[in-house]
């Protein structure tokens, strides 16, 4: 095949993979919100409610879509996909398997790596911002101004966390991470290195945290909390409009839960289940299989947390972010640093 | 298109009017997710710090002490229930009891430790409720959808004892609807045990959480002076460290009876209400079990004909007997009732919100010539302005749940 016809294949594959992560999420969410409740959870559409998610399309398809009164009526219409397209472009650079004869199983093999999903995945914010601000009501506002600020403030953390990462692999190139995971072990354990151990599950842990407070999820869901803020930013959206914010967070979180994945849990890699020499499509349907594994244990603990844990404070969240994380993640990439260059010298 | 115009509030006008202000004004509720009810609250706010809070009460007056003098004195139970949507039962007694206080009746001791335990049942009802709606508030939906669940269970227990769910309307003057059917104490038995391992689940998932702790301690923390001066009452004055306990500072219904302990804390704080109705569920666990274990044999009903009419088989035929049927008209005719001496009364139970009043004058008549009710949650929201000025508009959220107003007996 061609070189362009592997990219739109792989581009096709990619969005369909993260397009069709949202009915998955919404029923793992619904199911294990569920058990954790004592509830049933949805069982009525289809055998074992498993065509809820569908039945939600329908709904949000059919609903008007309104644009308040004295609303920026562009920013309104343009904020959710600024929400929704952003994640997207991050999964550009995500390894999400090996090899298929020589074809990389990645959409962009760029030289700076996961430098490129980090930003794209900033802009994230813009839609939230925009969108409280466009919808002219004071809850979506303050929901957007406490995002901003939260989004703001956990970047820096979650940037050192990844730096991290790409200081023990020694490159920003994410294939290569995987690459280097798989012949020392995972970041997560330090790389092979009991030096480097602590810093490693330190640099995951923290990741995790500061990817929940990225993504909006509880305990950092201050932007849309609904009991103070009624729906935060999206309050004022109906419709496809509110279900692409939905389906942006959802997203946000598959892209998120596989750049950890890539940097700490060792990619697509599982000892014993993939090798890494085999080039086959056999090879290839298992790294895949792999990979969403990882990732779906993630989003497992996402879901989990969010149905546990109340929400913080928005003063405790900015002293959380900056007196806590933000030391936190700076000692461990000095000590990364001391760490490195003994091991090396 | 312009909007409809309507009157702004004191608190608007400040701030409206001055464009170079950093303060905003937001409307919370009378329909917004924090206010379990339709309270309405106006706060002023720059950035996330309250400045200024407008309370506005009367969303749900539905003028029901109005409507407790046109009704008769066994009629003014079903309006009582219908005040509380979390406690109905304890109404419903509070109610009876001051019309007994006012004609100087005292009920048969089965029909007071049915009233005790069903009042308890009904403190854990309230009591578990808002203790997961304070964490739902706070984000932590789970611990609601559990304390739910044993709600359903209390409430089919009220379901089985008085036939509704929620509109009870159990008690009646000098005894009761009827008598508890007999699978009661089982049933009450299998809730304690359902009951207690749920109440110890939901303290695990939050007496330890960090992030709870943070949220509720030092918030919306309210001094004993002010409590006192407010006439707050209830978990919110214990909370203060005042042991004021209706039950134990004027006992009625035998209470003086039963071993329990008035949980107190230091604090005023949310976290120190959330402690105090923790260990009150515990405390009424506690006289649910001695209650039932003594439950006394006998009839429900005051052996009084003109109070409660004897059933068929005590020996009143109502379609036989000449006597009977006088008790029957004399009791159930318009214009005729129940022999209420003219007088005044105020009597007060323990609420699962705090001193619950009743305050009747009897001109005699087959009517109350005054209905009044002392609603705990009209005098423990008076203190809430002064709670939430300089905290954020998480703690104004947190303290609203911590409250637990209900906004029937509010506005009444």
């Amino acid at each position: 095949m061609t070189p362009w016809l592997w990219l739109a294949a792989k581009i096709g594959f990619a969005f369909a993979y993260l397009v069709g992560a949202v009915p998955v999420l919404i029923m793992m969410e619904r199911r294990i919100s569920a058990f954790i409740q004592g509830r049933q959870g949805p069982n009525r559409v289809g055998p074992m409610g498993s065509l809820q998610p569908l039945a939600d399309i329908i709904k949000f398809l059919t609903k008007e879509f309104v644009v308040p009164l004295r609303a920026d009526r562009w920013l309104f219409v343009l904020s959710p996909l600024l929400v929704f397209v952003p994640p997207m472009l991050g999964f550009a650079v995500v390894p999400f398997g090996n090899q298929y004869g020589d074809e990389l199983l990645q959409i962009a093999n760029l030289d700076i790596g996961v430098l490129f999903s980090m930003s794209v995945l900033s802009l994230g914010v813009y839609g939230i911002t925009l969108g409280g601000w466009a919808s002219n009501n004071k809850y979506s506002l303050l929901g957007s101004l406490r995002a901003s600020a939260q989004l703001i403030s956990y970047e820096l953390s979650l940037g050192l966390t990844i730096l991290l990462a790409v200081m023990i692999a020694g490159t920003v190139d994410p294939v290569r991470i995987v690459q280097w995971q798989i012949e020392h072990g995972w970041n997560l354990f330090g790389g092979g290195s009991l030096w480097r151990l602590p810093l490693g599950l330190m640099g995951g842990l923290l990741m995790f945290i500061c990817a929940l407070a990225e993504n909006n999820r509880l305990p950092f869901d201050l932007a849309e909390c609904e009991a103070e803020l009624v729906g935060g930013y999206h309050t004022e959206y109906s419709s496809m409009s509110f279900a692409m914010f939905f389906m942006g967070e959802y997203i946000a979180m598959v892209v998120m839960s596989g750049l950890i994945t890539t940097l700490y849990l060792g990619g697509w890699h599982f000892p014993g289940i993939t090798d890494p020499t085999d080039h086959s499509w056999v090879g290839a349907l298992l790294s895949i299989g792999v990979f969403t594994a990882k990732v779906y244990v993630l989003l497992f603990t996402y879901v989990w947390v969010r149905w546990t844990l109340p929400r913080f404070k928005y003063n405790q969240l900015m002293d959380l972010g900056w007196k806590v994380f933000l030391p936190i993640a700076l000692f461990n990439l000095a000590a990364m640093a001391i760490v490195g260059v003994i091991l090396e010298g | 298109m312009d909007r409809p115009t309507r009157i702004p509030m004191e608190i608007e006008e400040q701030v409206e009017g001055d464009l170079g202000s950093k303060r905003m004004v937001v409307n919370f509720g009378p329909q917004h997710p924090a206010t379990h009810g339709t309270l309405r609250a106006i706060l002023e706010i720059e950035g996330e710090t309250v400045t200024g809070i407008d309370l506005e009460i009367g969303y749900l007056h539905s003028g029901f002490e109005k409507i407790g003098e046109y009704r008769t004195w066994n009629q003014g139970v079903v309006i009582s229930d219908r005040m509380n949507y979390l406690s109905p039962l304890c109404n419903n007694v509070g109610l009876s009891c001051a019309i007994e206080k006012l004609m100087g009746i005292e009920v048969t001791p089965r029909c007071a430790a049915i009233r005790v335990i069903l009042y308890e049942l009904s403190r854990i009802s309230d009591h578990i409720i808002s203790v997961g709606l304070q964490a739902m508030d706070l984000g932590a939906f789970s611990v609601m959808l559990w304390s739910f669940i044993e709600r359903e269970k209390l409430y089919d227990i009220f379901e089985n004892v008085t036939g509704a769910r929620l509109t009870t309307s159990y008690t009646r003057v000098g005894g009761l609807l009827k008598d508890v059917p007999d699978d009661f104490e089982d049933q009450v038995r299998a809730f304690m045990v359902s009951g207690l391992k749920t109440l110890r689940e939901m303290e695990g998932m939050l007496n330890t959480n960090r992030i709870f702790i943070d949220r509720c301690k030092g918030v919306n923390a309210i001094s004993a002076e002010d409590a006192v001066s407010y006439g707050v009452t209830g978990p919110l004055l214990r909370a203060c460290g005042i042991a004021y306990d209706v039950r134990k500072a004027h006992p009625y219904l035998g209470y003086e009876q039963y071993d329990f302990e008035v949980p107190t804390e230091t604090g005023g704080d949310v976290w120190a209400r959330y402690r105090v109705r923790v260990r009150e569920l515990y405390e009424s666990f506690k006289i649910v079990d001695q209650a039932l274990t003594r439950l006394p044999k006998g009839p429900v009903g005051v052996p009084v004909p003109e109070v409660v009419i004897p059933t068929k088989d005590q020996g009143n035929k109502p379609n036989g007997g000449m006597e009977g049927l006088i008790y029957h008209f004399k009791n159930y005719m318009y214009g005729h009732g129940l022999p209420v001496p003219v007088g005044e009364v105020y009597m007060a139970t323990e609420a699962p919100n705090g001193e619950l009043g009743y305050y009747l004058i009897s001109d005699g008549g087959p009517k109350p010539w005054r209905w009044r009710v002392r609603p705990p949650s009209l005098y423990n929201y008076q203190g809430f302005p002064g709670m939430c000025r300089g905290g954020l508009v998480s703690d104004v959220v947190a303290g609203l749940s911590s409250l637990n107003i209900i906004a029937g007996e509010l506005d009444r």
